[in-house]
């Protein structure tokens, strides 16, 4: 409503717009403050945990919760809490560069393709569809078992075969804008592709991606700890979310400590990110933002 | 003295969709040119085509004696700062997430003008079109129409070009905005001796705009003169009943008008002979015949059965 | 009045909204008798959408009504219960939308769709589509029995602002309500719809409340004239009262700032400067004193709506002066 409009405030910085507008959703709230804890123990993890999560002390292995081990030990006496708190920061080693990597480069190629000559759209949904032809999960044991577990390959396959989702997203946004008027009035100044991308089209998309970012970044922490439940994530010593689980489930009769600790922050992680997505989603765009 | 905008037989096709049929005008220096149509005559697509954001198959565009139609984006890029556009929708063709200030100085931007103070220009274009200087601040979306309206007048007149092609000056404003919008594109027409085309299907606007103006019919003139003569005494049956078609608020000037039956035909189906002839209240049997394109005292018109 | 068909009494509606409550429309009052064609004017921010969705009840989950009645033959529809409300709708009242290439499905054909709107008749099917026909010619829609196959995409914006017009009135309504229903139309068709209607008018007898802020097309079609100007009415009156004698200022400057108005050339168009005012932040006073050339001080409260002759209404202080000298 033009009425509303005209005596809106003088703008604040977007991101601060953003941020408010998260706090005020209760469920984006409660997104911000789970993913927050999570990031900010990972970042601390080193200071937080009580005990060298890779430690061993058999006399105290499989203990229930205490004062001493909040979250009880494992088979081989190592602190849960700790390792949980290692694992998260794991868990994040793998999901934030796969998922920013992906966007960067789904975001950049689902552009070009969009705004780019007919041919060049062809050869990218070619390259796209051909590598979304890939089941995730089958490529990255196939890769792992090719060039042995680690870090680096979850990376590299999860942001390999998430770039088609970022660039097909990015590209049905950049068709949807390349008619508008103002996309032509930049033209009509003699701007150059570059310019309209980056500068006109790239605002207006990030948004969309940015939610997308934030509600697939649990899949992939799930992707990390299912891998990692198979063997095939992490090495064994380091602590991860899905090794966790997996000897807890192997010793499911003897203590149900470890199942929980693992399954969790899993579950917590996925809701906050998701719930955060979902808010950030209602609160990005200005159009939207304005009827508040 | 060379006009400085010569359209000769410029045709464009989509596919199969014949959509402008050869369209002749010229603009002189200083003078406003309204291209009047109702939707689906191709008013929109002649503009864009000038300005080279629309296919032309075939046909001449000469901007200051140069001829460009066809000459490609990099060829194009230094005219564009002598060829501004305006567009219909006064908020949707502003890119929503830049400021006010980035907005009206972005064409200092694409053409690279590193050396001017932007934000001295924004003062001085924001004052040029009487909007506050601390709206430099604000984003499109916190914009009236009026308002963004004048910002879109702002940024075309950034580069002081010789001329300006305005898509729907006036559509989506309130009436008692539009006079204003009129009002201060008339002066800044004045005072920095701009040529324009106006695109429109509001004859009130035309009126108190245009020196001459043109009727577009399924992508071809059919009646062209001065905005004067064409007022006083339309010779094309079709302007008449556009001027005709023209509700006045006043309750005792009802029904005094031509009826003009049915919508346009279809541009994949164009009639044979006269195009307006199926819905011409004047139309007889010569009319089936290729009309002719006749000029008498700068007053030209397409058709064999003239008012 | 015992022919009104639509009676609105001090209609009082708010916006709930962050930046406080948002006093869409204040007491609005008119009403529209049966078998008239009522126009409401105004410009952007009027709160003539509110109005609409207020009477059908089409309401955003932030709107209160803080006062007032809606009477439809002398019931209020702001207490009535939801069903009733639902059984008026598209029967009783029927609306005709702005946009005619948006007010259809675009993945059923018309025909079925003038057949599915006829659901609550008992009427068999063959017969329903014999009635789709009749209307669609009724609109002056050539080849009726032909076209009823065919889908929106294959109508042009007049042909589907006249088969919206067609749909709304199968079911014989009491009250047709025209939401700006020619603005996305060319003048041509503006003219042949404002025919259609006025004809159609006739034929049915329903009330018409036509909603536009096209003066020409106000001052053609209707008996009465509402003005509105940031959720109030400022002026009410016949047209030919309202358009050659208007008593209220911004209804004046409207008028004459319509361009249709001005026949010569004019180096300087009018028009009335400033902005509509904020309606979370309301001024004190007359609503229009900000924009206003012959404000005065009596203008800092609030003008009441008076007659000025049997059927004209403004709400300015303006007429007080002239009744007293």
């Amino acid at each position: 409503m033009t009425v509303a409009a005209t005596n809106t405030p003088k703008s604040q910085s977007e991101l601060g717009i953003i941020l408010k507008g998260v706090c005020k959703d209760p469920l984006g709230l409660m997104g911000l403050i789970i993913v927050g804890t999570i990031v900010i123990s990972a970042l601390l993890a080193t200071w937080i945990v009580p005990y060298d999560p890779i430690a061993m002390n058999i006399k105290d292995r499989m203990q229930g919760p205490s004062f001493a081990h909040l979250l009880g030990t494992d088979q081989l006496g190592r602190d849960t809490f700790s390792r949980v708190i290692m694992g998260g920061r794991v868990a994040l080693k793998v999901a934030l560069p796969a998922i920013f990597g992906a966007m960067a480069i789904g975001l950049t190629l689902g552009m070009i393709a969009g705004y780019g000559p007919k041919w060049l759209d062809n050869l990218l949904m070619l390259f796209f569809d051909t590598i979304r032809s890939f089941p995730t999960v089958m490529f990255a044991l196939a890769v792992v078992a090719l060039v042995g577990p680690s870090l680096q390959t979850v990376v590299i396959v999860v942001m390999a075969t998430s770039i088609p989702t970022y660039g097909r997203v990015a590209r049905t946004q950049t068709l949807t804008l390349r008619n508008s008027e103002f996309i032509l009035a930049e033209r009509s100044m003699g701007a150059k592709m570059s310019r309209i991308l980056g500068v006109h089209m790239l605002p207006n998309i990030i948004g969309v991606l940015a939610v997308l970012a934030a509600m697939d970044i649990p899949g992939v922490i799930a992707l990390e700890a299912g891998l990692s439940f198979l063997g095939l994530g992490v090495k064994p010593p380091t602590p991860s979310w899905g090794a966790l689980l997996k000897d807890g489930y192997a010793l499911i009769r003897q203590t149900p400590w470890l199942v929980i600790a693992g399954g969790l922050p899993i579950i917590l992680a996925t809701l906050g990110f998701t719930f955060l997505g979902e808010s950030l989603r209602d609160v990005v765009d200005p159009k939207l933002r304005k009827n508040r | 003295m060379t006009a400085i905008l010569e359209v000769k037989g410029l045709q464009t096709n989509y596919g199969d969709v014949n959509v402008l049929a050869g369209v002749d005008f010229t603009v002189q220096p200083g003078e406003t040119y309204a291209m009047v149509g109702e939707s689906g005559s191709g008013k929109t697509t002649v503009i864009r085509a000038i300005a080279g954001l629309a296919p032309a198959q075939a046909g001449s565009v000469k901007f200051d004696g140069k001829e460009i139609r066809g000459i490609g984006e990099a060829a194009m890029r230094p005219l564009r700062k002598d060829i501004a556009m305006m567009f219909q929708d006064p908020t949707g063709s502003l890119s929503p997430r830049l400021t006010i200030r980035n907005l009206i100085t972005e064409p200092y931007k694409i053409q690279g003008m590193k050396d001017r103070d932007l934000d001295a220009e924004a003062k001085r274009l924001l004052e040029m079109v009487n909007l506050p200087s601390h709206f430099a601040d604000r984003y499109p979306y916190q914009l009236s129409g009026g308002q963004a309206r004048r910002v879109g007048v702002a940024r075309a007149l950034a580069l002081e070009p010789k001329l300006i092609l305005a898509d729907e000056p006036t559509a989506g404003l309130d009436v008692s905005v539009q006079g204003e919008l009129l009002n201060l594109l008339n002066a800044l027409r004045e005072r920095l001796g701009l040529s324009m085309v106006i695109i429109t299907h509001n004859l009130n606007v035309v009126r108190h705009v245009a020196d001459r103006m043109g009727i577009l019919y399924l992508g071809r003139l059919v009646e062209e003169g001065t905005t004067e003569d064409i007022f006083k005494s339309p010779r094309h049956p079709y302007t008449n009943c556009l001027l005709s078609a023209n509700p006045e608020p006043d309750p005792d000037a009802r029904l005094e008008r031509i009826a003009l039956t049915g919508e346009p035909p279809s541009l994949l189906n164009r009639p044979s002979g006269c195009e307006f002839r199926e819905r011409c209240p004047m139309a007889s049997d010569i009319c089936t015949n290729t009309p002719i394109w006749e000029t008498a005292k700068g007053h030209g018109i397409r058709c064999l059965t003239p008012l | 009045m015992s022919d009104a068909l639509l009676e609105i009494d001090n209609l009082c509606v708010d916006y709930e909204t962050a930046r406080g409550d948002l006093k869409a429309l204040r007491d609005i009052t008119f009403n529209i008798n049966k078998g008239e064609i009522v126009g409401i004017v105004g410009e952007s921010g009027c709160g003539k959408s509110t109005l609409i969705s207020a009477i059908l009840r089409l309401i955003a989950p932030n709107t209160r009504f803080r006062n007032g009645e809606i009477r439809f033959k002398g019931e209020d529809l702001l207490t009535a219960s939801e069903e009733k409300i639902r059984s008026l709708r598209g029967s009783d009242i029927s609306i005709v939308f702005q946009d005619p290439m948006q007010t259809h499905n675009p993945v059923i054909s018309i025909g079925n769709q003038m057949v599915d709107i006829q659901h609550r008749s008992k009427a068999p099917k063959a017969e329903k589509r014999a009635y789709a026909a009749k209307m669609l010619a009724a609109v002056g829609i050539p080849d009726p029995d032909a076209r009823l196959n065919q889908y929106p995409h294959e109508f042009s914006g007049g042909m589907r602002q006249r088969i919206a017009i067609a749909m709304a009135l199968m079911s014989e309504p009491d009250l047709l309500i025209a939401d700006e229903p020619t603005t996305a139309l060319d003048a041509t068709l503006e003219v042949q719809i404002i025919e259609r209607l006025k004809n159609l008018q006739k034929d049915f007898g329903c009330s018409i409340l036509f909603i536009s802020h096209h003066l020409g097309v106000i001052a053609e079609l209707c008996d009465r004239v509402v003005v509105m100007y940031a959720g109030a009415v400022v002026e009410s009156g016949t047209v030919r009262e309202v358009f050659h004698n208007p008593k209220h200022p911004y209804t004046k400057r409207l008028i004459e700032c319509d361009p249709g108005h001005i026949k010569e050339r004019a180096r300087v168009l009018p028009t009335i400067p400033g902005e509509v005012p904020d309606l979370a932040n309301l001024p004190s006073g007359c609503i229009f004193r900000d924009r206003c050339l012959q404000a005065m001080d009596r203008c800092t409260s609030v003008p009441p709506l008076t007659d000025i002759t049997e059927s004209q209404r403004a709400a300015c202080w303006l007429n007080h002066m002239e009744a007293a000298e």
